[in-house]
């Protein structure tokens, strides 16, 4: 029998098939551990047929949409799982919206949305698979690898 | 076509059949830019031109325009007189300045300040310039001036020489002319190249523009030169500024062997690198260039307020 190297939960979530190494930046982006109400497991590098990747199991909490927005920025092949009673009740591959608003704080210290100005900050998808985002003020486009979990709101 | 109510903010907003219908509008300012005929076309109307970071030309030329076309101008040249200087945000002056007027000019020195602008006015916002970010007006008058003095882009071979990293202008305008299918020709020293993602847009229009840090290799073919200055105030290391400053600079000696029609263009103001003997050459166009920000920037104040000839 094939062993579990993380236990089955009974309800939560699943995010499976994030790139390998990206597991901790995902529990960042979820305010894990700091949110301490949940019991949270982590597996890195964990073989799969596309090589290696990480997974994260989170009991007794489902994500928000801004939530997922931001792990399709850093893991873009990532799989929600929810599991209710011990049942994989819904499964989605997490996909970037046309635009993210109120998600990443635009690097150029020179763009607008940087002032202090009543307005969120806003970046225009221009590749969803491989990622690719370029401000709606200021048009310049952030090297996502460059882009500091600090930088998420 | 109609352009009523539209924002002007950046060149991509625009097809290519927009471009055109402006330009060809913008020839019919020319005789009401030059007041050889008179017009109250916008008798009624009230500009504000909000200027947050110094201007010659392009603030002059617009109070011009709306002045050839009998419109009223308030706004000022000089932010440290507003209430931005007790704390006011944009949105709040652009929410003002809405209220008061008719159609809004703004040149600020942050980065997509304009099209912030935009979202808080109801009436239209014209780009005057945001920081190292758009200048689409400017753009207007270049293809306007080149159109108007080679009668067409496509084929032409156009140099855009100097600060190609930080400058502006030549970013919008190096798209632009890739969309009219100019042959493009780069020439800035190796750390004011044009940023990549900027040659991938020209590449992506169909055009792949050649790139060397000599001027003197492609001088003899061109057929416009696109001189830009390099802008001290655009540089975050001051080191990197003088390391470079200077590095170009055209002198009437160097145009022996050019095309005899080859135009020589400048967006002004200009320091060194364009010395006073070339502006008395048949190459020397950047005065005139200046001038046709008159009819350009007429022609947008009409269509976007929808008063038109």
């Amino acid at each position: 029998m094939k062993e579990l190297k993380i236990p089955l939960i009974k309800n939560g979530t699943v995010i499976d098939h994030i790139t390998a190494g990206h597991a901790i930046k995902v529990l960042h982006i979820l305010n894990i551990p700091q949110e301490n109400t949940s019991i949270v497991s982590v597996a890195v590098n964990v073989k799969s047929r596309m090589g290696k990747k990480d997974i994260v199991k989170i009991e007794n909490r489902e994500l928000a949409r801004k939530e997922v927005d931001k792990i399709a920025l850093i893991a873009p092949k990532a799989t929600i799982n929810i599991i209710r009673n011990y049942t994989l009740t819904k499964k989605h591959r997490v996909e970037l919206p046309n635009d993210l608003i109120g998600i990443v704080r635009c690097l150029n210290p020179t763009c607008i949305s940087n002032n202090r100005e009543p307005v969120e900050s806003h970046f225009i998808v221009v590749d969803k698979e491989t990622p690719r985002i370029k401000c709606h003020y200021c048009e310049r486009e952030p090297d996502i690898s460059q882009i500091e979990l600090s930088k998420l709101f | 076509m109609n352009l009523k109510g539209k924002d002007i903010i950046s060149i991509k907003d625009f097809s290519k059949s927009e471009l055109d219908f402006i330009l060809k509008y913008a020839k019919k300012m020319v005789p009401f830019a030059q007041g050889k005929n008179n017009t109250s076309l916008l008798q009624g109307k009230i500009l504000s031109s909000l200027f947050f970071e110094p201007s010659t030309r392009t603030r002059l030329s617009f109070e011009s325009a709306m002045s050839r076309l009998d419109g009223r101008i308030i706004g000022f040249a000089d932010p440290t007189i507003t209430s931005q200087k007790k704390g006011e945000t944009l949105a709040d002056t652009i929410r003002m300045a809405d209220a008061y007027s008719d159609v809004i000019v703004l040149r600020h020195p942050l980065e997509g300040a304009a099209r912030l602008a935009a979202e808080f006015a109801n009436v239209p916002v014209l780009n005057a310039g945001d920081g190292a970010g758009r200048h689409p007006t400017q753009c207007l008058l270049d293809l306007f001036t080149i159109l108007t003095e080679k009668k067409n882009i496509e084929g032409q071979n156009i140099v855009l020489l100097g600060d190609l990293k930080y400058g502006r202008t030549v970013h919008s305008l190096a798209y632009a002319l890739s969309l009219y299918g100019a042959d493009l020709t780069f020439v800035s020293p190796k750390s004011l190249q044009m940023p990549k993602e900027m040659v991938e847009e020209c590449k992506n229009l169909g055009v792949t523009p050649a790139s060397t840090t000599k001027l003197e290799k492609v001088i003899n073919k061109a057929d416009v030169i696109y001189v830009t200055r390099i802008q001290k105030e655009r540089f975050p290391d001051p080191e990197e500024y003088s390391r470079v400053v200077g590095i170009y600079q055209m002198n009437a000696s160097m145009l022996t062997n050019v095309k005899k029609d080859m135009i020589i263009m400048h967006p002004l103001p200009r320091v060194t690198e364009i010395a006073p003997d070339v502006d008395m050459t048949s190459h020397a166009l950047y005065f005139k260039q200046a001038f046709n920000g008159i009819p350009v920037r007429m022609a947008l104040l009409s269509l976007v307020t929808g008063v038109m000839l």
